[in-house]
């Protein structure tokens, strides 16, 4: 039985295994950058003593997946619990001028994302046990200029996630999505915002715990379901007219 | 991904001085050497935990490095107790995460609130420095960010100079990113401890020559008091528990616990609190607390090593002010004496004292313990009579072939300095050899003399 944690190297995914590891629970980190991986591969087993493992992961090279897979499960055992938390917004101006810089975003938040799940959610429909949680964004439930192009592939993979959801159904195979508002990362430092802005460590706790009850949708902080529902209810033809 | 700059007010853990600076907070050690790569001409120094008191991680205008996010552990051997650690561990988490296996740091200040890197940078030491010395000489293979960009790895086998000056050299040689430390065993989280009232100075050194087979001793001293009973205190000593000894946990820290959860110290920001009255009641009170003679006791790890973590940012509790602390060695007993009588005359108390005999091992370079006696003085910001005071303080100091100590440092002049320090040249030649350019710098390094401007 392991955790496969996919993109190890962000603070709240480092949060989460350790939450995991602390359990007992042997725990693989890909990454792109396999050199972090090892480190907190190193981290987890000194700190909590679990079998670790680490290995590269790069979200666009999707004839990777399926070996990485069976790598993690060569290695650790039945993939139990898989975390969808590599992610990149890019730079929305580059993405506007750039094609392929907005297709890097897609391909990275998205396609990326749906093919590593696909897999991963085969091999536990084929057992009928697991759990997949997927880390989208606020920035996916409506589009806004500043940063449309990553999220609208927030947004789709949170669609994506919620018909896998029906689909692992029926197998006893649980999705949860996790709706990221500000968390204190490398995205949020420095960022003057009037919103208070979550610690890593506290949104791993929060995100487990929704995971092992069995929530489908959170959002993290809690507080982002209230301000996302007021943004949602605005009708387009206000919203359009807005500087948010 | 291009380091991020947030423009910040920093502060040392005494609140004075504050400077603003260019932060960058680095995930990974990548972003570490991007960030020195990035500087964009301005110098460079790595900031942990802020708990030095005065300006020796701050950097007007420079560019700082956070290390509170390097926190991975990266090697534990439990055969020798040696640690592999990246440099923004502190010393809580490797208390947390080792005491339940039987491991303890080697050394620990009065807070674990500290980084390992820290540790180092100011060579701390703590109760048991009589045994066991300095951090430092319970360290190997550190690696360190050097001016050039390498990473060069030291101890004292490998670069044994570049090491000697990274022990104690206040963060002016590079980053530290990850060390090796050789934690001790031990078989409880408890202490076995006595404490023992001392009605003067000359009662607290004969306690305290009676306390050579205790491995941890501190003594509370009340500066308030003039007269026959200068410098009564409580001398506590200790040692770390046999494993069938029960700790009970005292009501204070479940009191002081609960108040943190209703309430935040630094709401509590006054100039008010800490007066000479209340500082001279607290003195009183606390002299009383303890019964005459001798009291032995089996207590927890943390009221005996961290009394003071019980209460988050007290530091705050000295109002915007901030405070200052004096912590100096000197080789004789009467300049302890002339230097209480100083403070007892002067009318400005200090809170909290404490004082201490360390061993006769000198750690060279800039560190601060050698043989003699430490005293550490915390004082609200009185201004310019309190400084005046620490200058006159600093003559007796010299006087007797003593020093203060760095890190806790925020006005010591370049001149007192270079007597108090006398190799000071030669750290500067070995630290100036591996970074000509001034690229490491803090403000303590520039009000020395040691770094920046002419050489």
């Amino acid at each position: 039985m392991s955790v496969l944690i996919l993109g190890a190297t962000s603070p709240i995914a480092r949060a989460i295994a350790g939450v995991y590891a602390e359990e007992g629970h042997a725990v693989y980190l890909a990454a792109r950058d396999v050199a972090e991986a090892e480190r907190i591969a190193a981290d987890l087993k000194v700190r909590f003593g679990v079998r670790t493992g680490f290995g590269a992961f790069d979200a666009t090279n999707l004839d990777a997946h399926a070996a990485l897979v069976e790598q993690v499960e060569s290695e650790l055992g039945a993939i139990e619990v898989a975390l969808v938390a590599f992610g990149d917004m890019g730079e929305q101006e580059e993405s506007e001028t750039d094609p392929s810089a907005a297709r890097r975003v897609i391909d990275i938040n998205y396609t990326g994302s749906v093919s590593v799940s696909e897999l991963v959610a085969q091999k536990m429909i084929e057992r009928s046990s697991g759990t997949i949680i997927g880390l989208s964004s606020v920035a996916g439930d409506r589009g806004r200029q500043s940063n449309y192009i990553y999220g609208s592939a927030k947004g789709a993979f949170a669609l994506y996630l919620q018909g896998l959801r029906n689909r692992c159904f029926r197998s006893g195979v649980h999705v949860l999505t996790v709706k990221l508002g500000f968390v204190d990362t490398r995205m949020t430092y420095g960022m003057e915002t009037a919103i208070p802005v979550a610690d890593p460590a506290d949104a791993a706790l929060a995100i487990k715990r929704a995971a092992s009850r069995g929530e489908n949708e959170m959002y993290y902080p809690r507080f982002w379901r209230g301000i996302m529902g007021v943004i949602k209810v605005m009708p387009e033809a206000l919203f359009k007219r807005l500087n948010l | 991904m291009k380091t991020q700059w947030a423009p910040t007010k920093l502060e040392g853990w005494g609140r004075y001085p504050r400077h603003s600076a260019w932060v960058a907070r680095p995930e990974r050690m990548k972003d570490v050497e991007n960030a020195l790569s990035e500087r964009d001409g301005h110098p460079v120094l790595a900031y942990g935990l802020g708990r030095s008191y005065g300006d020796a991680a701050l950097i007007k205008d420079g560019r700082v490095v956070l290390t509170q996010r390097l926190n991975r552990m990266l090697d534990f051997d439990p055969e020798t107790g040696w640690l592999r650690v990246e440099s923004g561990v502190s010393l809580k988490e490797i208390i947390d995460t080792f005491l339940p296996r039987g491991f303890f740091p080697p050394v620990v200040p009065g807070t674990q609130f500290v980084t390992v890197g820290g540790a180092l940078g100011c060579n701390i030491h703590g109760k048991n420095h009589h045994v066991d010395g300095c951090w430092g000489d319970h360290v190997r293979r550190v690696e360190l960010l050097v001016a050039s960009g390498d990473i060069v790895i030291c101890d004292r086998e490998r670069e044994p100079e570049l090491f000697w000056a990274t022990v104690g050299g206040m963060g002016m040689t590079g980053v530290i990113l990850s060390l090796e430390v050789k934690l001790e065993r031990v078989e409880s989280p408890g202490i076995l401890m006595e404490s023992v009232r001392v009605n003067n100075l000359d009662e607290f050194f004969e306690v305290s020559a009676d306390s050579a087979d205790f491995t941890h001793t501190v003594s509370w001293v009340d500066c308030v008091k003039q007269g026959a009973s200068m410098g009564r205190g409580i001398f506590m000593r200790g040692r770390h528990a046999p494993a069938d000894v029960q700790t009970g946990a005292s009501p204070l820290d479940a009191l002081a616990s609960f108040a943190q959860r209703i309430l935040n110290v630094r709401d509590l920001e006054s100039n008010l609190w800490l007066n000479k009255a209340t500082i001279k009641l607290f003195n009183e009170a606390y002299f009383r607390k303890t019964p005459a003679g001798t009291t032995s006791s089996s207590v927890h790890y943390v009221p005996f090593f961290f009394p003071l973590d019980a209460v988050d940012n007290w530091n705050y509790l000295y109002g915007s002010r901030g405070f200052l602390q004096y912590q100096m060695v000197v080789p004789e007993k009467d300049a302890v004496r002339e230097i209480l009588e100083v403070i007892s005359n002067s009318g400005m108390a200090s809170f909290l004292a404490v004082i201490k005999e360390f061993g006769d091992r000198d750690h060279g370079g800039l560190s601060f313990p050698s043989r003699g006696t430490t005293l550490a003085l915390d004082f609200p910001n009185f201004g310019t009579p309190l400084l005046d005071m620490m200058e006159r303080l600093d003559d007796i100091v010299i006087a007797s072939g003593g020093r203060v100590y760095l890190g806790k440092d925020a006005r010591l002049s370049k001149a007192k300095f270079r007597q108090m320090y006398p190799e000071w040249e030669k750290w500067k030649a070995v630290r100036d050899e591996w970074d000509p350019n001034y690229i490491f710098q803090s403000e303590l390094g520039r009000r020395l003399g040691l770094v920046g401007g002419a050489k």
